[in-house]
């Protein structure tokens, strides 16, 4: 029998401290639908993904109800979409998204994954159709992501890549000027990106994956907070330890629900994402998890050391909770979906150079950050290259989603609603950073690439 | 297959009558139950057996809730792996 005790823990976990499964992912590979018509080949897209994740969302609803735990999200990501349009004679690559976005819907998902090309050493002629069509794709869709791929340990960093995707991010805010440039929330620019994330906007279905394959990002960072609460002042071994345990549980929680939603689906397990992907629901907070360790208010002295303590213990703590972690597994910090560091950016204490120096040992990247509407595009592509640098340097995902609002200042704040919640506007170095971005060209891999 | 039925709310006459003679209606079979005052608050846990239940898991728990909102307590039920899982090496 089991302990009562551990019974009603779990639950006060999803009750009150927003335990939850993020999302499960489909990822579904659409190489089968390359087709020299553009037409055919997005009847086949849609076509395929309707067929293969037909079930997912009932599916997800139905675990959801058996073992009482919340699945937030069900979503399907896809093959990068150059590759299968690559194969079209066509120059116009919006309609890709519309059928990806048809399907999302028909399917019930809330976001589809994969309107992406990986340029990281350099670009095809479909890559660069692709990125010129981004703005337009994204005004056009609802649920279609979009991440682009401009540098690698391996390969360096592409930084023609770089200087046009601070243009097209620009573009697409102001295609999407009505909803406060909204479509930048949908794009996302990686270093290292990986193949098999379920966590949007970043997720792609990478081509060294299977034919179709279930991923499950877990979440929690409200459980760990409520933990440490229980070692208030206790040296750092005890928070470590406290965070590891925390994590365990919860991607076990993940790793099950994962097991359940492969067998149901008949699609192979891929990976459990563990990460802390926080929410702006209070309580929800990844900020509010590093203050609880000492700090008066994330962004001073101290946050890079917290949050690395916090994403290594999250990954110890998971890796032998799962039978396969993935994705990109570690501590998120994305400033608009996170009430904690909203409320650190409005004071002015979390400022973008020490988010920067926080991406260092983050899972990710300057996530969800809203700028200047009058940012140039090469300082956009600056803070790209600066991220990618991080990424490229240490062997990490790093990845860049900006939100240059149009016609937003210092001070002003946007509100994108939901899950993805609102961003005070940061401030950027006026300093111009255009004849640096002008030159073009590639950075090389770094020496410890050469490990052969 | 087992699940876990927990209650948790204000003690008030009937609540075990009540989630018993539900189970029972849809053939669940009560394998164990503790029950505690904890904090002032009425709580029980159940280990229910529902393989032969009428009714899959996902409606049982529909019947539970509604229970609940009756009676004015919080009443689920839940696999009972996702504890093992959580718990259990």
């Amino acid at each position: 029998m089991l302990n009562q005790k551990d019974i009603l823990s779990t639950i006060e976990m999803i009750d009150q401290q927003h335990l939850d499964i993020r999302t499960i992912t489909m990822g579904i590979s659409l190489l089968s639908c390359c087709d020299p018509d553009p037409k055919r080949a997005c009847e086949k897209i849609y076509e395929k993904i309707t067929r293969y994740a037909e079930k997912l969302v009932k599916t997800g609803e139905d675990i959801e109800r058996e073992f009482g735990i919340p699945i937030v999200n069900k979503r399907i990501s896809v093959t990068p979409m150059a590759l299968v349009a690559g194969a079209s004679e066509t120059e116009d690559y919006v309609p890709f998204a519309l059928a990806l976005d048809r399907a999302a819907h028909t399917c019930g998902v809330n976001f589809i994954g994969g309107y992406s090309a990986l340029v990281q050493k350099g670009m095809t002629n479909a890559d660069e159709k692709l990125i010129r069509s981004i703005p337009e794709a994204l005004a056009r869709t609802e649920l279609v992501c979009s991440s682009i791929n401009v540098g690698s340990t391996k390969a360096g960093i592409n930084m023609d890549a770089v200087a046009l995707m601070g243009r097209i991010i620009k573009d697409t805010a102001k295609a999407t000027e009505a909803q406060d440039g909204l479509g930048c929330a949908k794009l996302v620019v990686f270093c290292n990106a990986v193949e098999d994330n379920p966590f949007m906007a970043g997720a792609f279905h990478g081509v060294g994956e299977a034919e179709k394959v279930i991923n499950v990002g877990v979440s929690g960072p409200g459980v760990v907070h409520h933990a440490l609460q229980a070692v208030k002042g206790q040296p750092f071994d005890v928070v470590a330890e406290t965070v590891k345990k925390t994590a365990f549980r919860v991607t076990r929680m993940g790793q099950l629900v994962a097991q359940e939603a492969s067998r149901r689906l008949d699609t192979p397990f891929g990976i459990v994402d563990l990460s802390l992907a926080p929410t702006p629901a209070i309580g929800d907070s990844v900020a509010r998890i590093l203050e609880e360790m000492g700090l008066e208010t994330c962004g001073t002295h101290g946050t890079t050391a917290a949050l690395a303590l916090l994403n290594d213990a999250v990954k110890k703590g998971g890796v032998m909770a799962s039978s396969s972690v993935g994705g990109l597994s570690g501590a998120f910090i994305p400033v608009s979906e996170d009430e904690g560091m909203i409320a650190a950016a409005r004071q002015g204490t979390l400022c973008l150079d020490k988010l920067e120096a926080m991406t260092c040992v983050c899972s990710v990247g300057l996530d969800m950050i809203a700028v200047p509407g009058d940012t140039p595009a090469e300082t956009i592509s600056a803070i790209i290259a600066d991220e990618a640098a991080i990424g490229m340097v240490n062997c990490k995902t790093t990845a860049v989603r900006l939100l240059p609002a149009p016609g937003k200042k210092v001070g002003d704040t946007i509100e994108m609603g939901g899950l993805l919640g609102s961003a005070p506007v940061m401030p950027v170095h006026p300093e111009s950073s255009a004849d640096f971005i002008a030159r073009g060209g590639r950075i090389p891999a770094p020496m410890h690439s050469l490990k052969n | 297959m087992n699940a876990i039925v927990t209650v948790v709310g204000k003690d008030k006459v009937g609540i075990i009558a009540a989630v018993c003679a539900l189970l029972a209606e849809n053939n669940v079979n009560i394998l164990d139950i503790s029950q505690t005052i904890l904090q002032g608050s009425f709580t029980m846990v159940m280990a229910v057996d529902v393989e032969k239940a009428k009714v899959p898991v996902g409606d049982l728990r529909d019947l539970l809730e509604e229970l609940g909102r009756k009676m004015e307590i919080s009443i689920r039920i839940q696999r009972e792996e996702i504890f093992d899982a959580m718990h259990r090496i």
